[in-house]
């Protein structure tokens, strides 16, 4: 497949642009933030999303969804990243259609058409240590009537507070960082004994500490085999890491373009400041990085659409490049702001809380580049 | 494509008989490669032979007419053929700057005779070309270059000097950029001359690099006669036909030794083998992150140029690309140098030894330092780009 968008995919990033730009703009997310709301998105935007078919981008057409494909995943995540448009795109559309893809004939004909409408949302509960490492589990699933019974504390769900549905990664077998032994759990927030407890984060996004105490969840409730959640996981974290790669892109491609343009504007000295060559170096050098990212991240997104033996390598190498280019994009791009950078009127520094905490989603540039190293075989 | 099944077909066959032996070995010293020209010392028989078939055929420029002494092949039997010699890990029959540099240009801004007369000798390898560019006042200020060509009737007399000149004392003919109107703006009075090394007044003299080398020459034209018929392109002009070679230079020198895959190792496979593991980890942990970064950016720079190819190719292109290819892949190769330079320790320090190849690493690094000032400084090729792409006001 040539590294290039199709016809029909340069169709869907012109629609997603256009969408976010009039639908869900930096100026939404300023408000949600000012009204510190709940969930930090808007139910109208998700609804709308859904009829356009992005909530259900990775659900196959049997179950209603418009199946149209990582790639296309990943073009509307950077369209979003561009407008820091807030939705649980991620959660629902991404990571829970992956996950469901994998459930039984009954749990993909309940939930797959329910994520496809944008009626339902789901929210992985998966990382307990603050430095991302999805073998550690320690959350324990011990065997209780004719299910399960759940102990254990998620510190980091997106979107955990919205959720209809948590998807729980517990230990049935094995040590705390063994990959065997992890079972993924279909939990209700409202079941006895889960704690949510909302989150307050730098980037204003919604997220939860949701704490499972003696949780009883039934047989039918368990995702893919006992003991086999990991391969689950695995497949659930790159397709979200891949497209978190894509959102990083679009932080990187607004933070760049309005950075660019504050240097075509700012005078200083009695002249643009964009003439002084310390900054013209560092802006073409920053073109360069942000072009690398999109390589890597469109071979990512291509190399999962594919089923690419090598794709789990693509998505580490897309989401270390993009999540390196996002921080140097917005902190270059408040650097050469200056002053007016750091105030809280100005959108520059919204984009460099949102690159920090995509960065630390699923994985940083360290962990990523040491995933790759691993792959290679050193 | 089914013609072009049958072309693959016979190209393989012809491959098969025609090259020999030795010319599928990898390529080991500087003389396995061949550079062509009147002063050429082919290393073996073999080397000559498969230079003299693949010239006969035109297949060592497969895209130029025929006419020219080109192979006449469209892009798809081009890659047809690269493949097939990939296949048998067929040698390059010639290196040449004629065939990189020279020869796009010709075919663009020569006129008839001068293709007839130029093209097909470069093909068959019979002249090397050497580049005529940098002078000791004009480096990256190019356009300041001050070797005069002064209008004489039928002739121009050339008076000057050229540095940087690469095999000048191997080229039989230069190309070369003179000031023919000293009175016009800086990039107007510029022209593209083309003569012969071996007319009189030219004079060249090696000079030795940090790596021990000395693969550039300083060149010399004291009074140098060059018919009026040998100007290329429009008198004045030829600053445009000096840009639109450089971007040439550019795409190789940015392209051909940069990436982290290719035929070249990969730096932690060299790693591996020299440092080793342990528990699966290299047993080096600091430099095994510099070498995964490195990687890394080497990895998203080969897809980046995938991309480019491809966006160039369906008309989706951004353009201006090749002053970043030039910039980011210099760069990385200069940093896979070093840190090849790094995993071997104090081995790689080694300067001259019994052993053959002992003081090659060091020189390669050392040669590496260059990919960055030739061509263009990365430093310029960051101007062209805030200019070019980005729009930023000029200083």
């Amino acid at each position: 497949m040539p590294l290039i968008l199709t016809d029909d995919q340069i169709m869907i990033r012109d629609s997603a642009e256009g969408f976010f730009k009039d639908e869900a703009p930096v100026s939404q997310h300023r408000a949600l933030r000012d009204a510190k709301d709940a969930t930090g998105f808007s139910r109208d935007v998700w609804a709308k999303m859904a009829e356009m078919g992005f909530a259900g981008v990775l659900v196959p057409e049997a179950h209603g969804g418009a199946d149209m494909g990582h790639v296309a995943a990943g073009i509307i995540l950077e369209a979003m990243g561009k407008n820091l448009s807030a939705a649980p795109m991620l959660s629902t559309a991404v990571l829970g259609a992956t996950a469901l893809k994998q459930g039984t004939a009954e749990q993909q004909a309940k939930y797959l058409p329910l994520i496809a409408q944008g009626a339902h949302l789901l929210a992985l509960a998966a990382d307990e240590a603050a430095r991302h490492k999805p073998n550690h589990v320690a959350t324990t699933a011990t065997p209780s009537g004719n299910g399960f019974k759940l102990n254990g504390v998620k510190g980091f769900v997106l979107d955990g507070a919205a959720a209809d549905t948590l998807i729980v990664a517990a230990r049935t077998g094995g040590e705390t960082d063994d990959k065997a032994g992890i079972t993924l759990f279909l939990v209700n927030p409202k079941a006895d004994g889960v704690t949510i407890d909302k989150r307050s984060m730098v980037d204003s996004r919604g997220a939860a500490r949701v704490t499972l105490k003696d949780v009883q969840v039934d047989g039918a409730d368990v995702l893919g085999g006992v003991g086999e959640g990991f391969a689950i996981l695995e497949k659930m974290l790159d397709a979200g890491r891949a497209c978190l790669a894509a959102e990083m892109l679009g932080v990187s491609g607004t933070a760049f373009s309005m950075t660019v343009d504050y240097l075509k504007q700012r005078e200083q000295f009695g002249q643009k400041i964009g003439s002084f060559q310390a900054l013209q170096h560092r802006a073409a050098h920053l073109f360069c990085e942000v072009e690398l990212a999109r390589s890597a991240t469109l071979k990512a997104l291509q190399a999962l659409d594919e089923g690419n033996d090598r794709a789990p390598m693509y998505v580490s190498l897309a989401k270390a490049k993009a999540g390196e280019v996002a921080i140097l994009a917005s902190n270059e791009g408040v650097q050469m702001h200056g002053g007016i950078g750091m105030t809280d009127a100005f959108d520059i520094g919204f984009f460099m809380k949102r690159a920090r905490a995509a960065q630390e989603t699923f994985g940083d540039a360290a962990f990523h580049s040491d995933r790759i190293a691993r792959t290679l075989g050193y | 494509m089914a013609d072009l099944e049958s072309f693959r077909a016979e190209t393989r066959a012809w491959l098969e008989a025609n090259c020999p032996p030795e010319m599928r070995e990898p390529i080991r010293d500087d003389d396995d490669v061949c550079w062509g020209g009147r002063q050429c010392k082919f290393k073996n028989e073999a080397q000559k032979l498969w230079l003299e078939r693949m010239g006969a055929k035109g297949w060592t420029v497969p895209e130029w007419p025929s006419q020219y002494g080109g192979g006449g092949l469209d892009r798809a039997q081009a890659k047809v053929l690269s493949e097939e010699m990939r296949r048998i890990k067929a040698r390059s029959p010639l290196s040449s700057f004629g065939i990189w540099m020279l020869g796009p240009a010709l075919l663009k801004y020569g006129n008839e005779a001068q293709k007839l007369e130029h093209l097909p000798r470069i093909a068959r390898g019979e002249i090397r070309w050497c580049q005529g560019y940098s002078e000791p006042g004009a480096g990256s200020d190019l356009a300041s270059l001050r070797t005069s060509a002064e209008d004489k009737g039928d002739h121009y007399l050339v008076n000057g000097s050229k540095v940087w000149t690469s095999y000048a004392d191997k080229a039989d003919w230069i190309f070369c950029l003179v000031r023919t109107d000293p009175a016009a703006p800086k990039h107007l009075g510029i022209s593209f001359l083309l003569f012969d090394m071996a007319s009189e007044g030219v004079s060249t003299s090696p000079i030795k690099l940090i790596s021990g080398s000395s693969p550039f020459c300083q060149t010399f034209f004291d009074n140098v006669k060059v018919p009026k018929e040998n100007l290329m392109g429009v008198p004045g002009k030829g600053w445009d036909i000096a840009k639109y070679l450089l971007t040439h230079e550019r795409d190789m020198i940015g392209g051909s030794d940069s990436t982290g895959g290719g035929q070249r190792d990969s730096v932690s496979n060299i790693a591996k083998r020299l440092i080793g593991l342990d528990a699966a980890i290299l047993a080096d942990t600091a430099l095994r992150t510099d070498i995964a970064r490195h990687e890394i950016n080497a990895l998203a720079f080969s897809l980046t140029m995938e991309r480019v190819m491809a966006e160039t190719k369906s008309g989706q292109g951004t353009g201006a690309l090749s002053s970043m290819l030039k910039y980011y892949g210099t760069e990385l190769n200069k940093e896979r140098m070093q840190l090849l330079m790094s995993i071997r320790g104090s081995d790689g320090l080694t300067w001259e030894g019994e052993e053959k190849g002992e003081g090659d690493l060091a020189r390669s690094w050392l040669r590496s330092r260059a990919n960055s000032i030739e061509g263009g400084t990365s430093e310029v090729q960051l101007n062209i780009i805030a200019k070019r792409v980005l729009d930023l006001p000029g200083a």
